[in-house]
């Protein structure tokens, strides 16, 4: 059927009211933090409002650039192990009885409900010498003393895998469902074993939804800044630590301001590079 | 022997009986319809075949070799699904050639294969089109091809032409029967529509409730069907009730047939009548009489009703070979012994 085109200012309608939201609360709010970020700093005050680059300047250190790195790098491993994790989980999930899937999913939701700091904490805790996981192994005899496994990068890792898998696995599990189960079956009776048949039929079918999966788990991860404080040592923080860290306790507002713009970027290059890439890899 | 054997197959759903003790041979070489309404278990016994559903009773056997137990990859087969179950991110060529580089065959190969394949199926070159720019029937073909690719022992078919209109399916039957033919490869389609199996098929299989009701030809199916369920099911059929005296001579709505026995022992039975089967004459001279209900004149044939003994019966024949016959007529039904087939009980 096709629509015809709006007239008059009346069959915009239904547009302003997203279109205010967006203005409100993301456009103005990014539009301040990019004007901001060319502010002035006071030292010991505010800010007064000026044009000047030494913000960005600043930010152009090997120690920024290797947060930076550090933080993409932590996002991608994140978004990687998550997806590895989740999408053989989820498949046999959508294989299992409608009954258990809905506690499952209802499990997984719960997971949804707890707070960054009680996972943070309760991960910590997990990992400590004196009440830590360790100490099971050590009473199964596989290990000869408990030891800390926290503060490292696994502890970071496992804290913002276990954050994120729930999203992960909600996402996949639509389209999972959605998957002709025939064609799982048609590999088998040509000769695929059950295991080639996920990795030579379901993973490339299931292409762009695991594309659109790992693209929204980075972002989600992009913007941790709790847990990498709690389970990780000062090499393992974030952007999101050190943009926190200005904007707070140093009353930074200006550099604050331009980290976050320059992460924004930075992470929107990546998305379009990843896309670009995907559509690429479609045509051939 | 050779070709495929199930020998007392069951499957059970929890408490549901899918399918109840099937035993069916199938020579190597034959082309075999399934053929039962939806819920009769024909699906479930061909997904049993391919290993993708695990019988839990019986055995089945190919070439005399019990592959109950061995998963569909290694069972050499090949299937065509009702969705076809095309891998949509591959192109014709690789979805035909997908089995033959699982089993690791080499890119010249593969390139020989599927050409041969393609020409097989009259798409030559096909290969490298998306599978989403095919129509419906290419499609078809392209699924027959993948199956084929590596010459199996067991050919599977579930409703494979039941995505395709009316026209395109008489003609894929014919293809498909010929394709068997030239193959020589023991075929089994599942399907709803009895068009479809008298077409293709050396032997139907009619199943109802997860039981074969009769396993023949076609042609015996149909002139000999063995109980109501299949005379019913095939065809159209009229089903009357006759009654026998000591001697087994058979008496249909008071009227005796001569020359109709019932067998030894039985009082009463049904027996089936085809249509057209059943002749229409003057009233009188020993016949059953009728009154003609309603005559539909399809121009190829003519289908009387006529109403006798409280039951209706239907007569068709050409309208050269009728006479002029009109509702409310008076008519004489006229049952040769040998047209009635008395059915089990």
């Amino acid at each position: 059927m096709k629509r015809e085109a709006p007239q008059s200012i009346a069959d915009y309608g239904p547009l302003f009211f997203p279109a205010g939201m967006l203005l409100v609360f993301f456009v103005v709010p990014f539009g301040t933090m990019i004007v901001v970020s060319f502010f002035q700093r006071q030292q010991g005050g505010f800010y007064t409002p000026a044009f000047v680059f030494s913000n960005y300047e600043r930010f152009l250190s090997v120690f920024f650039g290797g947060v930076l790195g550090f933080s993409l790098m932590l996002a991608v491993t994140v978004a990687i192990c998550c997806v590895v994790l989740a999408l053989p989980f989820t498949y046999l999930l959508s294989k299992l009885p409608r009954r258990l899937q809905v506690i499952w999913l209802v499990a997984l939701l719960s997971v949804l409900s707890l707070s960054e700091v009680i996972i943070g904490f309760a991960w910590s805790t997990l990992f400590s010498r004196t009440a830590g996981i360790t100490n099971i192994l050590v009473q199964l005899g596989l290990m000869k003393q408990a030891v800390a496994l926290s503060p490292s990068f696994g502890a970071v890792l496992t804290g913002m895998v276990y954050q994120a898998l729930p999203y992960t696995v909600l996402v996949l599990y639509p389209a999972l469902v959605r998957l002709d189960p025939t064609l799982m079956e048609a590999a088998r009776t040509l000769g695929s074993s059950p295991v080639r048949a996920f990795f030579n039929v379901l993973v490339p079918a299931l292409r762009n939804t695991i594309m659109a999966t790992l693209i929204m788990v980075f972002i989600f991860a992009l913007g941790s800044y709790l847990l990498p404080q709690i389970l990780g040592r000062p090499q393992h923080w974030t952007l999101s630590v050190l943009i926190t860290d200005q904007a707070i306790y140093q009353s930074n507002m200006p550099f604050a301001a331009a980290m976050a713009v320059f992460l924004v970027l930075v992470t929107l290059g990546l998305v379009a590079l990843t896309l670009l890439i995907g559509r690429k890899g479609e045509k051939a | 022997m050779s070709g495929l054997v199930l020998n007392g197959v069951t499957k059970q759903f929890g408490t549901f009986t899918a399918v109840e003790n099937v035993q069916l041979s199938v020579p190597h070489g034959t082309f075999v319809c399934m053929l039962g309404p939806s819920g009769c278990g024909k699906t479930t016994l061909l997904r049993m075949i391919a290993g993708l559903d695990d019988p839990t009773g019986g055995s089945i056997l190919l070439d005399g070799e019990d592959i109950t137990k061995v998963p569909t990859h290694k069972r050499n087969l090949g299937m065509v699904f009702q969705s076809l179950a095309l891998f949509p991110h591959l192109s014709v060529g690789e979805n035909i050639a997908y089995p033959l580089r699982i089993r690791g065959k080499g890119r010249e190969d593969q390139k020989k294969r599927v050409d041969e394949l393609l020409a097989l199926i009259h798409l030559p070159g096909y290969g490298d089109r998306p599978v989403s720019k095919l129509s419906g029937g290419q499609r078809q073909r392209v699924a027959i091809a993948r199956a084929l690719a590596l010459s199996p022992k067991l050919f599977l078919l579930d409703e494979p032409l039941s995505a395709l209109d009316a026209k395109l399916r008489e003609a894929m039957q014919v293809e498909l029967r010929q394709l068997q033919q030239k193959l020589g490869i023991t075929t089994i389609v599942v399907t709803h529509d009895q068009r479809e199996a008298m077409t293709m098929a050396d032997t139907v299989v009619v199943m109802n409730g997860g039981h074969i009701r009769q396993a023949a030809s076609p042609i015996e199916i149909y002139r000999k069907p063995a109980d109501t369920f299949v005379a019913d099911f095939i065809g159209s059929t009229n089903l009357i009730e006759t009654t026998a005296d000591s001697s087994g001579a058979a008496t249909i709505f008071g009227h005796s047939v001569p020359g109709l026995l019932l067998p030894a022992g039985l009082q009463k039975a049904t027996i089936s009548v085809r249509p057209e089967d059943v002749h229409l004459t003057a009233p009188g001279n020993g016949a059953i009489n009728g009154t003609v209900t309603f005559v539909r004149d399809l121009g190829g044939t003519i289908e009387t009703f006529v109403e006798a003994g409280g039951k209706q019966i239907v007569a068709v024949s050409t309208p050269r070979a009728r006479p002029e016959v009109t509702a409310g007529q008076q008519v004489g039904i006229v049952l040769a012994p040998d047209v009635c087939v008395v059915l089990k009980q």
